[in-house]
Formats: structure tokens, C-alpha cells, sequence
């Protein structure tokens, strides 16, 4: 018994040094843009002078908005386009799925450098040039497989006799999808848009490649910022995104159930 | 309403024939079970007449119209799934109410018509709940429900009953039958438990390796098989084989049985008898075997004692028969007792050799 409880504490001063690791340096950049000093001079000094000059700085707000959008955009396509091709590898048996399905892998582990240098060449050659459609285009490529990935997962769990009990009920391809293996799946579809939201609004490298100085995203605004000279906007403006992508992540790990059921 | 025909329907998945050559005629409103082991075809064959899967030649018809291309959700048939398949997301009320409202049926219509179904399920106040909430026995009678609310012209059950336990599976069965009768609609049941085809059904189709082998009501399959197959198939019997004789056959070992049942055979050709283990006397004098035309000597080498019956095992000639007597508290034999059986002809079917 002692041995147990013994363990359970070293488990748990694990999991703390684990998160303390995790979240330190976050935790000290939110700090900073609350602090007066613009060079993490202590003592600390409240202020949200940084937030508010931040809003005055046209090209990082420009930069969020892009990349507001194109992460939006990404995501509706992603979802749309992945979801449905998740069903059709689902239902149907064709020559060369196998195939196919192997292929989704490789692009998310190839590095993004190589895709992006890789894209900007071949946007290039096509005519499609730089720009933020280019990035789009980028993206969607990004986060399409872990849409598919995520939702087949799902899929994977579906007992094939709901949609046989539909379609001997009178409904036809489109109500059966819609009433029953839609449901189904939501969880998976909206962890899966998650994802591809992620993907593209985190996206720095494949961005960089295909951004212009005025069609940017915010992670390369950043980049060019701190390159011409830190400024505790770029604290500020960072805490909001840590704020939004976790609160997303958390979100996701709800929908998804990364702790298993319910 | 509607009968279902099925005539010369064949099925292969690759080198295997699943259906070979299959031809039922289901009448309107009858209650029918298609009985044989798994991998008979069975199943296929449901799957046919559901239009999960088309056959490759052959006919089908429900209702006097050929459907063998027409689609599952254009046949009008309700189907019962051995997991039973209940939407999960969904109350059971919408599970029930799913068929009609995918037809477009009003509101008010689909609330009255799913109230009804489920009091004939005997499910009037659930219809709130989720399917997870529910025992095994009400959701199957939600998959009924579901299945017979939007009027269909056949039911169609895949093995209803497996997933359910003993007591439970018994009830289910009077329940299933009561309903049955209730709406008089054509029902074909796919089932692997011969008690379940032989209470249940008005006639019983045996299939195996993707063969009719029988077809027919429960009684005169039982007391008539036409093949070993379906003699031990469905019940237990006693299978002696031997060479015809004209009114029965002759043992290797010279003895005659008489058989009163079954084909008329040609002298001389190979043919087995087959006796119900029911239907055999168990006795330790040979006078008790007055008026019995067919008689032999055994020994007891076991015997099962089951409460309202004993079954006797008894060895003769290098072959073990089966002997079930009712207790009647009376004439319990031992174990190494020196034993006479005895039967009549017309407990003696004569089959064919396959």
C-alpha cells in the first residue's frame, strides 16, 4: 500500500515537471506582454499598453485577418472534401485503394520545408505565382490527409448494418448519409476540421514560401517583426493565438475524446 | 402482402457458390424459416430477397412483380438485423419513426402510426428513450417496431433471436409469432436453432452448401426427411445404412429393418433408414417388443438423466444409438444392461444413399 501511494506522488511530481516544462515559457511570454518593460526587466509592472498598440499596428492586424481567413477557408474545404472522400474509401471497393489510402501518409511526414520550396516551384511553373491564394491552395493540401485520417478513423467504428437498416427502411444514398452515417461520424468531422484549422493557422514554413510583403499571414508577420527588432506586440499578439489554439485543442480533445469514452 | 418467389437463384463470390440453383415459393403470409449451418447460404439468400445483393441468374418476385434488380429501398420490405441495427443517435421513437419519415409522411401521421407500434411491441411509454437505455429484448422489439411500421410487404429476420438469452429468446418467440399473426404478414426467418425453425414456422426451408435441400412443413420434414442431412439435421436421428430390400433394407450384418415411411427403392440399392430416438422402445425383455416389426439387442453403454427424460446410449454392432424415453418413474435402466429395442415400420423413414 505504502509502495502504491508512493508511486501515485512520484507520478504525479512527473506530470508537473512534465506541464511545468510545457508551459513555462508560455506562461513568462503572457507575463511580458502585461509588463511595462519591453526587455522582461523585473519587477512586473502591469500594462495593456502592449494589446493596445498592437491594434494600431495596420500589418499584423492585416496578417491575422489573412490568416483568420485562410484558416477558415482551409477548414470548409478540408472538411467537405476529406469527409467525403473518408465515406467513399469507406464504401467503396475499387482497384488500387489500397494504393491510394497508402499515399495519404507520406505528405504529412514529409518535411514542410520540402513541400513548401516543392509547391512554390510548381505554383510558379503553373502560373499561379505567390500570393494568398497560393497559400490557400498550400493548405488545403497541408490538412487535407489529416482530415481524411481522422475521420476514417471514426468511420472505422461504424457498424455497416446502421446504413443496411436504413436503405431497407425506404431511404435512399443521400438520406442515409445525411440521417445516419453523418451523425455518426460529426465527432471525427469536427476534430478533423480542428486539425486542418490548426494546421493552417499555425503554419509558418509552406507559408513563408508563398507569401508576398503585403499578401502575408500573421506566424510570417511575425518572423519579419522580430527579425527588424523585438517588440512586446509580438508577446501580446502571441498570447491571443496561445489563448485561441488551446482554447481549440481543447475543444478538439472534447469532441474527439483523446481520454477514450466518455 | 405479398408472397415472395424465388426461382433458380444462383450467387457466387468468386469460385464460391454461395446459392446454387435455388427455388422457393414463400406464400403470402405465411411464417417461413430458412434453417441450415453457417456458410448454407441462408443468409445470402435473405440478403437476396432483401436486395442487400443481386443474384446472378434466377428470378425473384415479391408480390407477383420481379424485383431481382430492384434496389433494397425501393422493394417495401422490413428487415430485422441480428444486432438489431437501431440508429444510435437517434430516440427509439425516431428510430421507429425513420421509414416513414424518409417517405415524406406528415408529422401527424408518423406520430400516430409509431404510438401504435409501439404498443404492439408492448413499448407504449419508451418512446423517449435512447437505445442504449434499453435490455436486449426491447431493443429487439424496437427493431421489429421499426421494421413493421412502414407497412411492408415481406419481413425479412436475419437470426432475431441470437443475441438474446434462453428465457428471454422463448418469449421473444411467442412474442414474435403473436405479432406475426396479428398483422398476417409474410415472414421469412433465417436461423441456425432448429427448435426455434421447428416452433416457430408454418414450413421450414434446409439449406446447405448453398442447396435446398428440403422444403416443406415442420412435421413432414421431421417425419419425413429425405436425406440423412435433414434427418439429423433437424432433431436427432438414428441412421442405419444398408442395402434395399423392397420394404426396407438389410444390415451388413444380415439384419432386416422394416421401414414404413420414405422412397420406394429399387432392391439391392444403397439406402439408409432413419429412426427418431423418440420413437425407439427401450425394454430388458424381448416380450415388450410385441408388435414391434424391427428389433435388436444392445447394451446401455450411458445414460443422461434430463429431468422429464433419459436419453440412453446403446451399442450394437460397432454403432451407438440414441434412445430417448420419457420418465415416467418406471424402467430406469443401468449402465451395462443387456438391452431390447424396438420400433414399428412406420417410425422407419428410407432414404435414398446421397
Amino acid at each position: 500500500m505504502m509502495t502504491t501511494r508512493v508511486l501515485e506522488g512520484l507520478g504525479r511530481f512527473y506530470i508537473g515537471l512534465l506541464l511545468t516544462f510545457l508551459y513555462l515559457p508560455i506562461i513568462i511570454m503572457a507575463l511580458m506582454s502585461l509588463n511595462v518593460s519591453p526587455f522582461y526587466q523585473l519587477p512586473f509592472e502591469w500594462t495593456t499598453e502592449w494589446y493596445a498598440s498592437l491594434w494600431q499596428n495596420d500589418q499584423l492586424i492585416a496578417a491575422t485577418w489573412n490568416s483568420l481567413e485562410i484558416a477558415v477557408i482551409t477548414t470548409i474545404i478540408c472538411v467537405v472534401l476529406g469527409s467525403a472522400a473518408s465515406l467513399a474509401l469507406y464504401r467503396y471497393d475499387f482497384r488500387g485503394k489500397k494504393f491510394l489510402q497508402a499515399l495519404l501518409f507520406p505528405p504529412i511526414a514529409i518535411p514542410w520545408l520540402i513541400t513548401g520550396t516543392a509547391m512554390l516551384i510548381f505554383f510558379f511553373g503553373v502560373g499561379i505565382g505567390r500570393g494568398l491564394f497560393a497559400i490557400l491552395l498550400g493548405h488545403v493540401a497541408l490538412a487535407l490527409p489529416y482530415v481524411i485520417v481522422v475521420v476514417s478513423a471514426r468511420l472505422q467504428t461504424f457498424a455497416p448494418e446502421l446504413e443496411e437498416a436504413a436503405r431497407s427502411l425506404g431511404a435512399n444514398q443521400w438520406q442515409v448519409t445525411a440521417r445516419v452515417t453523418l451523425p455518426w461520424i460529426m465527432p471525427g468531422v469536427i476534430a478533423g476540421g480542428l486539425f486542418a484549422f490548426a494546421v493552417s493557422f499555425d503554419q509558418f514554413v509552406v507559408s513563408y514560401f508563398l507569401a508576398t510583403p503585403g499578401q502575408t499571414t500573421l506566424p510570417v508577420e511575425i518572423y519579419a517583426a522580430i527579425r527588424k527588432g523585438f517588440t512586446p506586440e509580438i508577446n501580446a499578439v502571441s498570447t491571443i493565438i496561445i489563448v485561441v489554439s488551446m482554447a481549440l485543442m481543447l475543444l478538439t480533445a472534447r469532441f474527439f475524446k483523446f481520454g477514450g469514452e466518455k | 402482402m405479398a408472397g415472395v418467389q424465388v426461382s433458380n437463384v444462383s450467387r457466387s463470390f468468386g469460385a464460391h457458390k454461395a446459392l446454387d440453383d435455388v427455388s422457393i415459393d414463400f406464400a403470402d403470409g405465411g411464417f417461413y424459416a430458412l434453417l441450415g449451418p453457417s456458410g448454407s447460404g441462408k443468409t445470402t439468400l435473405l440478403r437476396q430477397i432483401a436486395g442487400f445483393d443481386f443474384p446472378d441468374t434466377g428470378r425473384i418476385a415479391i408480390g407477383g412483380e420481379s424485383v431481382e434488380h430492384v434496389p433494397v429501398e425501393k422493394r417495401r420490405i422490413g428487415m430485422v438485423f441480428q444486432n438489431y441495427a437501431l440508429f444510435p443517435n437517434m430516440s427509439i421513437a425516431h428510430n421507429i419513426a425513420f421509414g416513414l419519415s424518409v417517405r415524406g409522411e406528415a408529422k401527424a401521421t408518423i406520430a400516430t402510426e409509431v404510438q401504435r407500434a409501439l404498443d404492439l411491441v408492448q413499448l407504449g411509454k419508451l418512446g423517449e428513450r435512447r437505445p442504449h437505455q434499453l435490455s436486449g429484448g426491447q431493443r429487439q422489439r424496437v427493431a421489429l417496431a421499426r421494421a413493421i411500421v412502414t407497412k411492408p410487404r415481406v419481413l425479412l429476420l436475419d437470426e432475431p433471436l441470437g443475441a438474446l438469452d434462453k428465457a428471454l429468446r422463448v418469449d421473444m418467440q411467442i412474442e414474435l409469432k403473436r405479432i406475426q399473426r396479428e398483422i398476417g404478414i409474410t415472414t421469412i426467418f433465417v436461423t441456425h436453432d432448429q427448435e426455434e425453425a421447428l416452433t416457430m414456422s408454418d414450413r421450414i426451408g434446409i439449406l446447405r452448401d448453398g442447396r435446398l435441400v428440403q422444403e416443406g412443413p415442420p412435421e413432414e420434414i421431421y417425419d419425413r426427411p429425405k436425406s440423412e442431412f435433414a434427418a439429423t439435421f433437424l432433431g436427432d436421428a438414428n441412421i442405419f445404412r444398408g442395402d434395399a430390400t423392397g420394404n426396407g433394407i438389410r444390415l451388413p450384418d444380415g439384419t432386416a429393418i422394416a421401414a414404413g415411411v420414405g422412397d420406394r427403392l429399387a432392391a439391392g440399392t444403397k439406402a439408409s433408414c432413419a429412426v427418431r430416438p423418440e420413437r425407439i422402445r427401450i425394454a430388458t425383455d424381448a416380450g415388450a417388443s410385441s408388435g414391434n416389426a424391427n428389433t435388436l439387442k444392445g447394451q446401455v453403454s450411458k445414460r443422461i438423466f434430463a429431468g422429464n427424460n433419459s436419453t440412453y446410449f446403446v451399442e450394437r454392432a460397432g454403432q451407438t444409438l440414441k434412445v430417448i424415453v420419457q420418465n415416467t418413474g418406471i424402467d430406469r435402466l443401468a449402465e451395462g444392461q443387456d438391452v431390447m429395442l424396438s420400433w414399428s415400420p412406420e417410425s422407419t423413414v428410407l432414404i435414398a444413399a446421397s
